[in-house]
């Protein structure tokens, strides 16, 4: 097997020649990529170029068909024991934020502490409070999801993730289904967890964001990795020209 | 779906209230001014209502009347609910083997008459040696009856929590059974209970099937009663009141359940 291109050891997250369908379609082709802690991956890419995909497939939510994914050592091997000891090392943060209804803000947060980590309700309680105060939610801790805006569920979406004490966090397009104007105050938490050290990968549209805070951004299309690099390679020297169609299109302002 | 979601009423919805239970109040007085038209025996029925209510034991000493009707119907409906959850489970199941015998099983007593299924349990089982009394096979009939019903019931509520859900769970690194009790099960109770809270006040009435094995449930009673002083037009109505009470009393109970179940209801009505 070729080493992949970032082939590296101590890597947090590895794909190696991962290989996907959806029946007929081939989803995600070949991926290979490693991330390593405290890096900031940004995937960017047109809908339907498996960039969502390739996030599920990293916490297991959805299974690849051949190669390898392996998260903080542990392969990706089919058995339940593995799949929970991988995805208690994985945050995950998706586009609809996905909240409990039925629960309050500090419950939807305590439930991995107290069941995942099997912390005492207490020692829960604090963590989850803990990690509300960082996204300035703490305030809000005994409502309910539907008594806040948008912006604020995906905060406390944050927050939940964040409860479960993750190696790596993966944001599923957090911001895409966010008001304009709430937009921002995602950001600004992705920003602080970004200086404080946490291994993200980012799928968004916000190249902006993108630009500030990411050190590697992956560019794909139709299930491949068309071209990878710093930001400023990436954005201001694109060389393929899907890449360059794609920028030209985003940065038109249809998003 | 009606949700009653904000606890301070506002003065339309005061006035809304104000007005159905005027309305209530005069189509009840109507249907007493009715009854009263057909001059009704009510010393008799005063007579025959402690009978009727259960509120004596029978002859032999037995409960009867209505609070035989309560007894089945509230151990039909653990027996049922019981049932139901299993096959639900089976249908809700990836094992071909569980979803075959859950399918075939709900196809068979939601395609057969609830009477016919009774009559089989209680007067057809006998020639193959299975002899059942007449309340074990009241309880049978309905309990498997009522549980296919209520298994789609329960199906089609788990399956209406947005997958989502069950992905965030999961993304959290939650053990199943926790994934199944704490994020989907109190998400698909608000789905499930208004259905199901019919079903089982479908089952009160239906459990007078059971008095054609003889036993003397409500029914039965209203019926020996009426038949040996020509009483029939008091004693079916005093009958139907009864039902028509203890379904008001279940009606009451899935109100609350609702209500407790439909906690931070409006983002479901929001998305």
């Amino acid at each position: 097997m070729p080493p992949s291109p970032a082939a590296a050891d101590d890597a947090l997250v590895t794909l190696s020649r991962v290989n996907k369908w959806h029946g007929a379609l081939h989803v995600l082709r070949d991926i290979s990529l490693a991330v390593m802690a405290h890096e900031r991956l940004v995937i960017c890419g047109p809908s339907g170029s498996g960039k969502s995909t390739l996030l599920r497939c990293i916490n297991g939510l959805e299974s690849h068909q051949s190669g390898d994914i392996r998260v903080d050592g542990a392969r990706h091997d089919g058995r339940p024991a593995t799949l929970a000891a991988i995805r208690s090392q994985v945050g995950m943060v998706f586009q609809n934020f996905n909240l409990f209804p039925h629960l309050t803000v500090l419950e939807n947060c305590a439930l991995a502490p107290v069941w995942s980590r099997r912390l005492s309700r207490a020692d829960a309680d604090a963590t989850a409070l803990d990690y509300l105060a960082r996204v300035h939610m703490a305030g809000h801790a005994h409502k309910f999801p539907h008594q806040l805006s948008g912006g604020e569920q995906q905060r406390v979406a944050i927050a939940r993730a964040l409860c479960l004490k993750p190696k790596v966090m993966l944001f599923d397009e957090p911001t895409s289904a966010l008001d304009p104007e709430m937009i921002h105050e995602v950001l600004d938490i992705l920003i602080e967890l970004a200086e404080s050290g946490m291994t993200m990968i980012c799928v968004t549209h916000e190249m902006g964001f993108a630009r500030r805070v990411s050190n590697r951004i992956v560019f794909m299309d139709h299930g491949e990795i068309i071209e990878q690099g710093s930001p400023a390679e990436v954005f201001d020297q694109p060389k393929s020209p899907r890449l360059g169609a794609f920028l030209g299109r985003i940065m038109h302002g249809d998003r | 779906m009606a949700i009653e979601d904000v606890p301070l009423p506002t003065a339309t919805t005061r006035r809304f209230r104000q007005r159905v239970w005027l309305t209530w109040a005069v189509l009840a007085l109507l249907l007493a001014a009715g009854a009263h038209e057909l001059h009704l025996d009510f010393p008799y029925i005063a007579q025959k209502l402690p009978f009727l209510l259960g509120l004596k034991l029978s002859p032999d000493g037995f409960i009867q009347g209505a609070a035989l009707t309560i007894f089945v119907t509230v151990c039909s409906m653990f027996c049922a609910l019981l049932v139901a959850v299993v096959t639900a489970t089976g249908r809700l199941s990836r094992n071909p083997l569980a979803f075959a015998i859950a399918t075939f099983y709900a196809s068979l007593f939601r395609g057969t008459p609830l009477l016919v299924q009774v009559l089989i349990i209680y007067l057809a089982l006998p020639q193959i040696g299975v002899v059942l009394g007449a309340l074990s096979s009241g309880l049978i009939a309905l309990s498997l009856n009522y549980g296919a019903y209520l298994a789609e019931t329960i199906r089609s509520g788990v399956m209406a929590v947005p997958a989502g859900q069950r992905e965030a769970a999961m993304a959290l690194a939650l053990p199943r059974w926790v994934i199944t009790w704490k994020v989907i099960a109190p998400q698909a109770l608000r789905l499930i209970i208004p259905p199901a809270g019919a079903l089982f006040v479908s089952m009160l009435k239906d459990s007078s099937l059971v008095s054609i094995m003889g036993l003397w449930e409500l029914n039965f009673l209203a019926q020996s009663y009426a038949r040996t002083s020509y009483h029939y037009m008091e004693m079916l109505i005093a009958a139907a009141l009864i039902y028509w009470s203890l379904s008001i009393v279940f009606e009451l109970v899935q109100l609350r359940l609702e209500r407790h179940f439909g906690k931070g209801v409006a983002v479901a009505g929001a998305r």
